[in-house]
């Protein structure tokens, strides 16, 4: 992987940064060497640089100090929420200041009559529901690291969730902003109402993974809890089947909540290392639907006759929480178990439905002209791949490999009418792969877009668009070149 | 007017234009502005509807009737509910599905299953400068790079012209039934709160509007225990009753025929009850209070509807202009560091400014 060769002038003067940023932020400012190891990565532990700097602002105004400064100096600025972006989205340049949102985790305003919550970003997912769980209310998008990660990370990439089927992904859960321009200027984006008067600034803000302004404060929508859920799992001999009872799901009207997916090396793995007592089969769906017991009953009554249509090797409804949770136990542990397995990588391209058993099929024969193992555990009602490349990072050469084969993979959902990335992003992850997807006149657009927020690009500047692409356009307009021995090394 | 039949057609004229453009697909809601007429209506047909992905793709120029009538023969909708304005504005000609994104035109169910922006998955456009532009595709989930698609929905034209769509649709619910009462705003905010998926709560005629709907089974317990927990007296309209209801909200049928300016207010729900009382002029409210149709006669009162919406919080859009003067602009103004953005959005998209009069 290639990252832009840091500014010599913007190192030769940190000291400088260093003392206005503590000038104006006293107490916030980090610049040991020790401490900013902290900072040096996210969740996409491959790759690690120390910033120059990390700032961790109390409030907006901090926020916009630290910007304004860093824009004076033209030092890039890299935002951080919890650092748990599976795409690098947060990862550093040495001559970058991270901006963490860490200390700013207030609740502002809580209005259960408009169905609305206003909160400091830099709070984790879960606590967004615990601040209104005891009134019934629940925020609706759920990623799996959501015990951690920040709303202003959710923002950013617009994360998603197991159950976004029904209730949709951060984007149509968010209502409104405050936002800090790399200028220093603060501005307010939406609010407690819905729809925007002008252009939707708020729909490309979202998913913009940090290259258009800091996100500090949000709107969000809060939604009453529903009465209870209830999952059911069901086994098939084949992938192929299992494919084709979700479409007949979802062709017969039923909305589950989630219908998630597993391939038989996701189960054995995950029933090794969790003992939830699934079936060995080819391909397993856990299917949740919500409402009162009597609905629960009523829904799935229906999934089941359409589930034993397709001859299900199992078919077992969770009679009681106890059991719910054991249907849910192996799912929930999918990514640990692969954990055990070895390293992985964790890939997130999203197909039409319909492709699902010819990409499952194509993804098998990849990995097996690699000499790789790849285990499926996804979100099949809406067509978001999870494929998890397994591979040895002290065997030297595998983590090329496994890249490689993620490359393919994610190529393939290209082709197959789908995308690179369904919720975590592109960060630096799948930067270079965007070409695939897009063609110039597409990534000029969107590069047009963040010259409007941030004209000399110094806001999470490497991310997103292939290097060459934005390199005219980057500070200093270096050309990118290939860093360190190995790509743990940047 | 003039007419383009394809793409590369348009992206040629776009790149060599320097007057304004009006362009359009059937003209009916108000959103064009000024310069010689352009029709997308040519850019006509469903490419792809894929009923087991909820999926379906069409030249912006397909007619709505032509896409609702495909959803409906697979049992599936357009869960947004976009209305028509053809009633309320006396326009007539074919509503099309790409002024339906151009404008994020969405209905009653808006305020549980999300706006006409929310369904959109993917766009194709032609920018100011005649660049033919991609983005988002036709999946549920996809965060590959900007999400030039909610810029463009509800850009009203302002960027360019859309000239494909990709939408998420939803099957049509077995059963629908609502509730028709008293109470108003209070109501519907518990309506909403409440656990039993309240998918319209409005105010039209002098009655409270709640609609619920799913399978048959879940509906008669939900309507059971939301009457219940409301409390007060519930007439219950089923089928047929209860949809032309929701049409007559989604269009705004109790103003259709009478004379003066219609203003569309986006407004804290909570705070409906107080702008109503401030201007105290006619009325239809949807979305739980969040949404607030005003008829205004004489000179169409711009300056306090605006105050009020500015001092309550939201934005408020002159859908038709009656007896407004012709300086007043049809969208809430924005603040300076929004317009800022905005501006140079428009801009960089349009920088001959063709679209200028849009909007």
């Amino acid at each position: 992987m290639q990252m832009p060769v840091p500014d010599a002038a913007v190192l030769a003067k940190t000291a400088q940064v260093v003392a206005r940023l503590e000038a104006a932020l006293p107490g916030a400012v980090i610049s040991d060497p020790v401490e900013l190891r902290a900072y040096e990565c996210d969740a996409l532990t491959a790759y690690r640089c120390p910033p120059l700097a990390a700032v961790l602002p109390r409030t907006t105004a901090e926020v916009a100090a630290a910007m304004r400064i860093c824009s004076e100096e033209g030092v890039p600025v890299v935002p951080r929420g919890a650092g748990t972006s599976l795409a690098g989205g947060s990862l550093p340049t040495a001559d970058s200041v991270i901006l963490g949102l860490a200390r700013m985790t207030r609740v502002l305003e809580v209005d259960y009559a408009d169905r609305v919550i206003r909160l400091e970003t830099g709070r984790t997912n879960l606590s967004v529901t615990g601040a209104v769980e005891e009134a019934g209310f629940f925020y609706a998008p759920d990623p799996s690291s959501q015990l951690a990660c920040a709303i202003a990370g959710n923002i950013a990439m617009n994360s998603g969730g197991a159950h976004c089927l029904k209730y949709g992904v951060t984007t149509n859960n968010l209502l409104g902003l405050t936002m800090v321009t790399m200028e220093g200027e603060v501005v307010e984006i939406g609010g407690p109402w819905m729809d925007a008067p002008g252009l939707d600034l708020l729909g490309v803000i979202c998913g913009s993974e940090g290259q258009l302004g800091v996100v500090t404060e949000a709107w969000l929508r809060i939604l009453p809890k529903p009465e209870g859920a209830r999952p059911v799992l069901i086994g098939f001999d084949s992938s192929e089947t299992a494919g084709a009872c979700v479409s007949a799901i979802i062709r017969a009207g039923l909305l589950p909540v989630a219908i998630e997916f597993m391939d038989r090396p996701c189960i054995e793995a995950t029933e090794a290392f969790s003992g939830a007592g699934y079936p060995m089969c080819e391909a397993l769906l856990i299917v949740e639907v919500e409402g009162s017991p009597a609905e629960i009953d009523a829904q799935l009554a229906r999934i089941g006759a359409i589930a034993r249509s397709f001859d299900p090797v199992e078919l077992r409804e969770a009679a009681d929480a106890d059991e719910a949770a054991r249907i849910w136990m192996g799912r929930k542990s999918a990514f640990g178990a692969m954990g055990q397995m070895g390293d992985y990588i964790c890939l997130d391209g999203t197909i039409p439905v319909s492709e699902l058993p010819m990409v499952l099929r194509r993804i098998g024969e990849l990995a097996a002209a690699r000499g790789l193992k790849v285990a499926n555990v996804f979100h099949a009602g809406d067509g978001n791949m999870h494929p998890l490349i397994i591979f040895d990072a002290n065997a030297p050469g595998q983590l090329e490999e496994a890249e490689a084969l993620g490359a393919e993979i994610l190529t393939l959902c290209v082709e197959a009418g789908g995308c690179l990335t369904g919720e975590h992003g592109v960060g630096v992850e799948k930067r270079d792969l965007m070409a695939v997807q897009y063609g110039e006149a597409d990534l000029e657009a969107q590069m047009a877009v963040k010259d409007v927020f941030d004209p000399h690009w110094l806001l999470n500047p490497a991310k997103v668009f292939p290097l060459g692409a934005s390199e005219r356009r980057r500070q200093g307009g270096q050309p990118p070149v290939a860093v360190g021995d190995s790509p743990r090394d940047i | 007017m003039r007419e383009i039949g394809s793409e590369e057609e348009l992206a040629e004229l776009l790149a060599g234009r320097n007057a304004p453009l009006s362009v359009g697909g059937g003209f009916t809601r108000g959103m064009t502005g000024e310069g010689e007429r352009l029709s997308a209506a040519g850019l006509t047909g469903i490419r792809l509807y894929e009923p087991g992905a909820l999926t379906l793709v069409a030249g912006a120029g397909t007619p709505l009737a032509e896409v609702e009538a495909a959803l409906a023969a697979e049992g599936q909708r357009l869960a947004f509910e976009p209305m028509d304005h053809r009633g309320l504005l006396g326009t007539s000609g074919q509503p099309t599905i790409g002024g339906v994104v151009a404008g994020n035109v969405s209905g009653p169910r808006r305020v549980v299953a999300g706006a006409a922006r929310d369904f959109c998955l993917g766009v194709r456009f032609v920018d100011g400068r005649g660049h033919v532009v991609k983005n988002g595709g036709r999946v549920m989930k996809n965060v590959t790079g900007y999400d030039l698609v909610k810029l463009m929905a509800g850009s009203r034209g302002r960027l360019g012209v859309i000239t494909e769509v990709s939408l998420k649709v939803l099957p049509v619910p077995e059963t629908e039934v609502t509730l028709a009462g008293e109470g108003g705003v209070p109501v519907l905010a518990a309506a909403l709160g409440s656990p039993f998926e309240v998918t319209g709560a409005a105010v039209s005629g002098g009655r409270t509007l709640i609609r619920l709907e799913g399978l048959a089974e879940s509906v008669a317990y939900r309507q059971g225990a939301l009457a219940a927990r409301l409390g007060g007296d519930w007439e219950v309209l089923e089928g047929e009753a209860s949809a032309a209801l929701w049409r007559g909200v989604r269009d705004v049928a109790p103003f259709h025929g009478k004379e003066g300016a219609v203003w569309r207010v986006a407004v804290r729900p909570g705070r409906a009850p107080e702008l109503l009382e401030a201007l105290g002029e006619e009325a239809v409210v949807d979305w739980g209070g969040g949404l607030v149709w005003l008829l205004v006669g004489g000179d169409g009162r711009a300056e306090e509807v605006r105050a009020a919406v500015e001092r309550l919080g939201g934005h408020a859009t002159l859908v038709r202009r009656g007896g407004v003067p012709a300086g007043v602009p049809a969208l809430q103004p924005e603040p300076a560091g929004v317009a800022r953005l905005t501006g140079g959005l428009t801009r960089a998209f349009d920088p001959r400014g063709i679209f200028a009069g849009a909007g």
